[in-house]
Formats: structure tokens, C-alpha cells, sequence
């Protein structure tokens, strides 16, 4: 496997609009003789689908849920950055680029962080057009905040529920061209494998999820947006449903898959109230603004925290972080949390949780102004642990929230199979090793409205203008082993649910391949991993049948590629002798335990290609070129 | 605490369905409704029973996936809350809870409490859009809307979709869902080039979908977990008015 990143020659400012003039065209009147597969229908997905049946392609759009609006992409809360400098307040794409580059702790890609900041500014008109009730002032203009990894406001945002407009828009112009006759959207159905034909995608395979009827569907390209892995966790803030599969069964059928072992923590979320816990909910990071972060100074100290006097409790944050204190980033003031619990101080009924207290604030501005500034989020609180945060203090706990690893593409968003395209959380290419806030969003929008559509026609322009079918015989060979994996399923008919082994793997994955890991713990997950895998496919109950609604076989086939991912993930992060990001080795931490980047050896991306079941993939390495911004280490003290 | 549930099992669309009774030991008041399902799920597939089909995802309130009927109120008991949301300690030791799925001949039954909203997309692929394209759009700042009517907007576009209100209406009307799209595009500038038509449109399909019509129970408002106001009824009802007399629309 060679790994071509396309970037284009020249100056970083004129790349894209240079690479754009390139790149090949497809007529008008052809255009309609081309047919694209979209698969899932989030910010990327849905965008993507609505643009290219805009320009004239005839789209096949696929999601998994009952609609194209629910993707998960409608629960982000915060908003979403682009460099419009509405502010005057120095901000511009050059600043917005730099950020996210740093943010990422130099992992990315140079030449398309710098696109995704110019495209950022059409995003936002893109969604205004579209009906997007962005927050605005009084003089009826935009309004922006400030969010972490920035020195300057520029995320717009709707209330907290910024996601969910933008899908809305997005969903909106989908069924617009649905309503056209140019998309066919097909909902409840999953993609379970994709098809190649002489080395090139040429289609796919889904089951009916209502009739459980196996398909197959012909394209001339198919584009992958079918989000992030965090569910290999069980527990994240991901939607229930939200899986690894259509990138694995890619990966599987060849395409790279880089930096898997790059997950993000979000350091605020309600902690696990039982075995019964089935998701994790986000708590929004601006409560550290106000809230002190606390444990109790000696272990297993259960007294209430009213009775836990001043110089009993240990501000954890504020002593190891004097300067940035409780708005320390993310993955620090993740794995402080995790430091303190395993010391076997942390608080709540299970021990894994600290305290988010917000008496000192109340104490200075009143309660009515903490109402004023986070009431929706005390309310959501309350409603789900029964504990009212103004008189106790929150309980919080981190959470697997986002992947920035997933499918490697090169700049035009190819993977590395011919005419598969990866867009969004799918693919691995802007974020680095850490996420900013309100990025995703825009990475979404940015691949979907505006990358995808020009890149595209360039690998459409050399295929012929012929209408593609599902007679080759490897639509059949490929609908053969779907059908007959699922039955495999079925056919255990063991003594475990499918529930039972993904608790099982998530618990693994947290414990050794989390918030910080090591080669020993690494090293066990990797023999422990494939072990669960055979107990998995030994004695694995799945009830039903396979050609009638089946979530329990639903969910089946999501942990058995889970069941194979986390080995990947693992492999990855033992791989990278280095703590970057999202990724913590705790045998590369300074004295303080800070995170200690080898950009000398590991200044490069982490391609891997599948070799087999149980084997071990082949590394491949992109070297990341760094020639705008200098690589420094990011200092929070 | 311990529930006693009657649960409507139904195998498929044509299926017969009926009420099964199952009893629950040791439910968790910290549990989501959901997460109370799902250990009845895990308890039935162990004794080789079928487990009860439900849509859900997000599970934070926001996707408008999952929804049913609990003791006659979609959603259940509490205001302003998706099933998902809701928490056990909505209940008492030694209730008896009632789950249905959405009842509308416009939601054919899928399987239990699984329903088929696509006519919800199909209402909008009548018009519950801008139509525009990407791209070719003027700055976002260069039409600016006074405050109050982007609320009032907003207000309109928080709608999630789940279908509670066509469950809670003796009409099964889809008026709240329909007009919440229309108050949303229809307040704000870039959705007044259409907002007759839109009117019309929509209105025609939620008809042709098999939805009732309102009659002002104001029961969809009270159900509705995002706390939408039939005042977008109002104006849904003076847009159609309005187009019907001056900009009708043949189809």
C-alpha cells in the first residue's frame, strides 16, 4: 500500500483554490450519468448527499436511524467555529488554522486544517441562508462566544443545541432534493459491507433493518459518513446506535485506517450511577468557569461534602495548575480526575466521580446569577441524578466523547481504495491527536458542503459515463458473506446477550486504551481482546430471526467488529511511544506528568492495513511536514 | 422498588398485537425509563424470550427517536421530558405502567412499541425547507433579524420530530409538528419567498398522510417535550388562509 497525501504544491493560502482549477470537471450534461452512494445522513452525510444532488449526480442516501434527521451529529450543544472576525477582535483564518493545529498537538495535516479555516466562513452564510436560527444581538446581527484551545470569539451558536439546527438545515435541504427526485434516501438501513470491482468501490451492501432484507446498491463513488467509534467504549456520550462498522468493513476490504488509538475524554460528564447505565450525558465545559473541582484529601473520606471541612478537601486542579486551575484543558483535567479516583478518593456511591462545586460562586454573585448563567444545565442535572446543584455540589466524572482517528483519506478525501471517500468524525484528517470545541461541526459541514463536491468530480471525470449495476459477481459474493455472518450470529445460540460482551470489551478498552495507558496494560488488553473475541463467537445468544426486525441482530453485528476494532485501537496505542493529545503514555510524561511529544520519531501519521483476523496489520507511516507553524509544546501552567 | 408492566407486543404491521405482563424486582430509581427496558430486555433474552422492540439513540432528549405512551401520556408522566429522559423515581414501588407504541393510522406499528414516522419526512419533502443551493450565498450578516423574531423562531425550530403530539391528539393531527416547521421558516426572511406555497404544500401532504385535523384540544402542547405552542397553529391556519385566497397553489 502506498500512501499518497495529494496534497498540492505551493503556498499554503493558495493550495485549495489552486487545486481546485486541477482538478478535473465533470459537464452538466453528464452529470446525471454519474451515481454517488452517500452512507449516513449527519452534518457530513447529509450535506454531502443534498450538494452533490444539486450539481446534477443522482445520490443514494442511507441512514440507519428512522429518519435523516436524528443522526447524531443533533446532539452537539456548544456551536460551531468559523473565521468570520464579526468581533473585530483579530481573529482570521490564518489564527483559526494556527489553533486548530495546536489544539490537535501538531498531528494534523497542515494543508487541510488551513481549507477547513476558509471554508469555515462559508459555512455559516451557507447555514443562514438555509433558515439556521443562529443567536443574535439586538442590532439583529450574529452573536459569537469564546470556547476553549481560543483567545478570540468566534463559535456561533443556537441556544444549546447548536447541532441540531445545523442537521436541521442540512436534513432540510437533503429531502428538498429527495422531494426533486435527485436523492433516493433509504432509511433504516445499515450498510454492512462495501463493494469492490477490479480494486475500485463500485458499492455496497445494506440490511433492510424493518425486513431484514439484504441489498445491494451500485454507485459510481461511494462516500463514507458514518461518524466516530467511541462506542467501542460502551459507555461515551455517542447515541446508542452509533457504530464502527461501515469504516471497519472498509478497512477490511483495504482502506488505511490512522491514528485509531486518538479518542477524546471529555473531562465533564454525569458519572455512572449503576450497572444498568446504558449512555453518558455531557455536561457543557463552561461550568468551569465558575465550578472548583474537589476531592476529599484522604481516602475513602464518605462524609457528605457539607461536613468535609475547608482544609480537608483538596482542590486538585487549582494546586497542580496554578495558573489556568479548573479551565486547565481537557485531557489534563481528565486524567487528574482518573488520578485522583484510583487513589481511591473519588466520591459518590461508586468511587468514581469528583466534585464540581459551585458554593464559592454562589456565595460571591448569588444564586440567581449562577441561574442566569447555567440554569438549563442545572435543571438537566438535577433531572437526572435527583440532586439539586445549587445546594449540593455536582458530581462529575470523564467521558469518551469524540474519535479524531478514523478512515485515512488524502486531500481530496479519498481513502485509500479508489472511488471510497471518507467525510466527518469517519475520517481521521483535521483534528491531530485532540479535538477543539466546536470543530467537529465545521469539519462536517466544511467535507460535506463544500470539500467533497469539488473533489469529487475529479475521480467521477475518469470513470465512464455508464449506468453502473449490481450484476457483477461481486455483489453477490458480498451480499453471501453478510448473510451468512449474520446467521453465524444467530447460530451461536450461546448463554451471553450481546450486551453482556460489550460491557465486558468497553471495560477492557476504558481501563487499558482510556484516559492515560501503558505498555503493560496495552500488552494485556491485546491478549485479553482476541480471548473475548472467541468466548464472543463461542457463546454469544442472539434471539430471532434474520429477515424480520432484529435489534438484538443488530446490535450483534456492531460488537463482533468492535470486538476486532479495539484490538486495533490498542495495537495503535502501543505503537505510539509518545503521549500526544488525546493519547497518554504514561512512560512519556515530564516530572510534572505532563504530556511529552517525540515529534523527532513520531511526527507522522499511523496508517494501518488489514492483514486478517487475529493478524497483525501492517503500519504505514504519512511524516507530517510542518512548514507554516512551529511545532512547541503547549504549556498550561 | 417492583413494577408490574403491560407492554404491547405486536410482531409486525399486520400482526395482531396485545398487552404481555411482566414483572419487574429491583428496579433502580436512578434508572432512565430506557435503561429500565433495557434490563428487562437482558432478563428476557436469558430465559430465550424475544426482547420488546423500541426506537432510541441519543438518550439525552434531543434526537426525537424514542417515544411511547406510558398510562395513557406520551412520554410519561413528567413535563417537558422524551422517555429517555424520564427517570424511575417518576414511579413508586408497586406501580402499574402501560406501554404503548404512538397510536396513529398515519404511524403504522413496526414491531411492539416501533413506529413508521416517515410521513413526518414526507411532510417536509413538501416544503419544510429553503430552496436553496449551496453555495452563491450573501454574507450571513448582510440581512439582520431583529432579535425577539429569531426567539420566536427558534422557539418553532426546537421541534425534535418524535411525534408526541399526533399520540396525544383524540385527532391524531400532525397541526403542531406541521406548523412548528412553518413557524420556524415562515418567521424568519429567508423563508418568506415561499411561505404561501410552504403553507399550502405541507398542509396538503399532512392531509394525504392520513393525519386528523385540529380542533384546539391543546393536548399535542401539553405533550410535547420541547414545550412547542399551538399559537404556530394560529398562524399556520392565517398562512393557508392567506395563500389559499392569494397565492393558491394547483396541485
Amino acid at each position: 500500500m502506498k500512501l499518497e497525501s495529494n496534497i498540492p504544491d505551493g503556498p499554503l493560502a493558495e493550495k485549495w483554490d489552486k487545486h481546485k482549477f486541477d482538478l478535473k470537471l465533470v459537464n452538466p450534461a453528464n452529470k446525471r450519468k454519474y451515481t454517488v452512494i452517500v452512507v449516513g445522513t449527519g452534518l457530513a452525510g447529509a450535506s454531502a448527499a443534498a450538494t452533490l444532488s444539486e450539481l446534477g449526480y443522482n445520490v443514494k442516501a442511507f441512514c440507519y436511524q428512522d429518519s435523516a434527521r436524528r443522526a447524531h451529529s443533533i446532539a452537539a450543544q456548544g456551536g460551531i467555529n468559523a473565521a468570520k472576525n464579526y468581533q473585530n477582535d483579530g481573529d482570521s483564518v490564518w489564527r483559526l488554522f494556527y489553533d486548530t493545529v495546536k489544539g490537535g498537538d501538531f498531528r494534523a495535516r497542515e494543508a487541510n486544517v488551513y481549507r477547513l479555516s476558509q471554508v469555515s466562513v462559508n459555512i455559516i452564510d451557507q447555514c443562514v441562508a438555509q433558515g439556521v436560527p443562529f443567536a443574535r444581538e439586538y442590532g439583529g446581527l450574529l452573536d459569537n462566544r469564546s470556547f476553549g484551545g481560543a483567545q478570540v470569539s468566534r463559535t456561533f451558536y443556537a441556544r444549546g443545541q447548536t447541532g441540531q439546527q445545523l442537521l436541521l438545515g442540512a436534513y432540510q435541504a437533503l429531502q428538498k432534493q429527495v422531494a426533486k427526485g435527485g436523492v433516493e434516501l433509504h432509511t433504516r438501513h445499515e450498510m454492512l459491507d462495501v463493494v469492490l470491482v477490479d480494486g475500485e468501490a463500485r458499492g455496497i451492501v445494506t440490511r433492510d433493518l424493518v425486513s431484514g432484507k439484504i441489498e445491494s446498491h451500485a454507485a459510481h463513488a461511494v462516500c463514507l459518513a458514518t461518524g466516530g467509534y467511541g462506542n467501542v467504549f460502551f459507555l461515551s456520550t455517542n447515541a446508542m446506535n452509533c457504530n464502527v462498522t461501515a469504516a471497519y468493513r472498509a478497512y477490511k476490504h483495504g482502506a488505511a485506517f490512522a491514528n485509531p488509538c486518538y479518542t477524546q475524554i471529555h473531562p465533564t460528564c454525569i458519572p455512572v450511577s449503576g450497572d444498568h447505565q446504558s449512555k453518558l450525558t455531557l455536561m457543557s465545559e463552561s461550568l468551569r468557569n465558575d465550578g472548583r473541582v474537589w476531592v476529599p484529601k484522604a481516602k475513602g473520606d464518605t462524609r457528605p461534602p457539607h461536613e468535609i471541612p475547608e482544609d480537608e478537601r483538596d482542590y486538585y486542579l487549582e494546586r497542580k495548575y496554578p495558573s489556568f486551575g479548573n479551565l486547565s484543558p481537557r485531557d489534563i483535567a481528565s486524567r487528574s480526575a482518573k488520578e485522583a479516583c484510583d487513589e481511591g478518593r473519588g466520591v459518590g456511591p461508586s468511587g468514581y466521580g469528583v466534585y464540581l462545586d459551585f458554593r464559592d460562586a454562589i456565595n460571591r454573585l448569588g444564586e440567581d446569577a449562577i441561574r442566569a448563567r447555567y440554569g438549563n444545565l442545572f435543571e438537566m442535572y438535577e433531572r437526572i441524578t435527583d440532586e439539586n446543584p445549587y445546594q449540593v455540589p455536582m458530581r462529575i466524572y470523564p467521558a469518551v466523547h469524540y474519535t479524531m482517528g478514523g478512515l485515512w483519506v488524502d486531500y481530496n478525501l479519498m481513502t485509500s481504495i479508489p472511488g471510497l471517500y471518507a467525510l466527518g468524525e469517519a475520517n481521521f484528517s483535521d483534528h491531530g491527536a485532540n479535538r477543539l470545541g466546536a470543530s467537529a461541526l465545521m469539519q462536517g459541514l466544511a467535507d460535506g458542503y463544500f470539500v467533497i463536491p469539488a473533489t469529487i468530480n475529479d475521480y467521477l471525470a475518469r470513470q465512464k459515463p455508464v449506468p453502473v449495476t449490481t450484476d457483477a459477481a461481486e455483489f453477490k459474493e458480498a451480499e453471501r458473506r453478510v448473510t451468512e455472518h449474520n446467521q453465524k450470529l444467530l447460530d451461536v445460540n450461546g448463554s451471553r446477550t450481546v450486551d453482556s460482551f460489550h460491557k465486558e470489551l468497553g471495560k477492557i478498552m476504558w481501563e487499558k486504551c482510556g484516559m492515560a495507558r501503558n505498555k503493560e496494560g496495552l500488552e494485556w488488553a491485546l491478549k485479553r481482546i482476541p480471548e473475548l473475541r472467541e468466548e464472543f463467537w463461542r457463546d454469544v445468544k442472539v434471539l430471532g430471526a434474520a429477515e424480520t426486525t432484529n435489534q438484538s441482530l443488530e446490535k450483534a453485528g456492531r460488537v463482533a467488529d468492535f470486538m476486532e476494532f479495539g484490538e486495533l485501537m490498542c495495537l495503535d496505542a502501543l505503537e505510539r511511544e509518545e503521549s500526544c493529545g488525546g493519547h497518554f503514555r504514561e512512560e512519556h510524561q515530564t516530572d510534572e506528568g505532563e504530556a511529552k511529544r517525540n515529534d523527532a520519531d513520531f511526527a507522522y501519521v499511523s496508517a494501518w492495513e488489514f492483514k486478517g483476523v487475529g493478524e497483525r496489520p501492517a503500519l504505514h507511516k504519512e511524516q507530517l511536514e510542518f512548514e507554516n507553524v512551529e511545532l512547541a509544546t503547549r504549556s498550561y501552567k | 422498588m417492583k413494577l408490574k408492566l403491560h407492554i404491547w407486543r405486536q410482531a409486525g404491521p399486520e400482526a395482531p398485537g396485545k398487552f404481555h405482563v411482566y414483572e419487574m424486582d429491583d428496579v433502580s430509581p436512578d434508572m432512565s425509563f430506557l435503561e429500565m427496558l433495557d434490563v428487562l430486555n437482558e432478563n428476557l433474552q436469558e430465559k430465550n424470550e424475544e426482547p420488546v422492540t423500541f426506537d432510541h439513540d441519543c438518550r439525552e432528549g434531543i434526537c426525537g427517536t424514542c417515544g411511547m405512551v406510558i398510562n395513557g401520556a406520551p412520554h410519561g408522566p413528567q413535563k417537558l421530558t422524551t422517555t429517555c429522559q424520564l427517570h424511575m423515581r417518576s414511579f413508586k414501588d408497586g406501580d402499574e405502567l402501560w406501554l404503548e407504541p404512538w397510536r396513529a393510522s398515519a404511524f403504522p406499528v413496526v414491531k411492539d412499541l416501533m413506529v413508521d414516522r416517515s410521513a413526518f419526512d414526507r411532510i417536509i419533502n413538501a416544503g419544510g425547507y429553503v430552496s436553496v443551493n449551496t453555495g452563491g450565498i450573501v454574507d450571513a450578516n448582510a440581512i439582520p433579524i431583529q432579535k425577539h423574531v429569531a426567539d420566536q423562531a427558534f422557539d418553532a425550530a426546537t421541534c425534535i420530530g418524535c411525534g408526541a403530539c399526533v399520540a396525544a391528539c383524540p385527532n391524531a393531527s400532525a397541526s403542531l409538528f406541521t406548523s412548528a416547521k412553518m413557524g420556524h421558516l415562515g418567521l424568519l426572511p429567508q423563508g418568506q419567498p415561499e411561505r404561501l406555497s410552504r403553507a399550502q404544500n405541507m398542509v396538503a401532504q399532512m392531509d394525504d398522510e392520513g393525519f386528523g385535523h385540529c380542533t384546539n384540544h391543546g393536548e399535542c402542547e401539553a405533550a410535547c417535550p420541547k414545550g412547542i405552542s399551538i399559537d404556530f397553529i394560529a398562524m399556520m391556519n392565517r398562512d393557508l388562509t392567506k395563500g389559499v385566497t392569494k397565492e393558491p397553489v394547483t396541485r
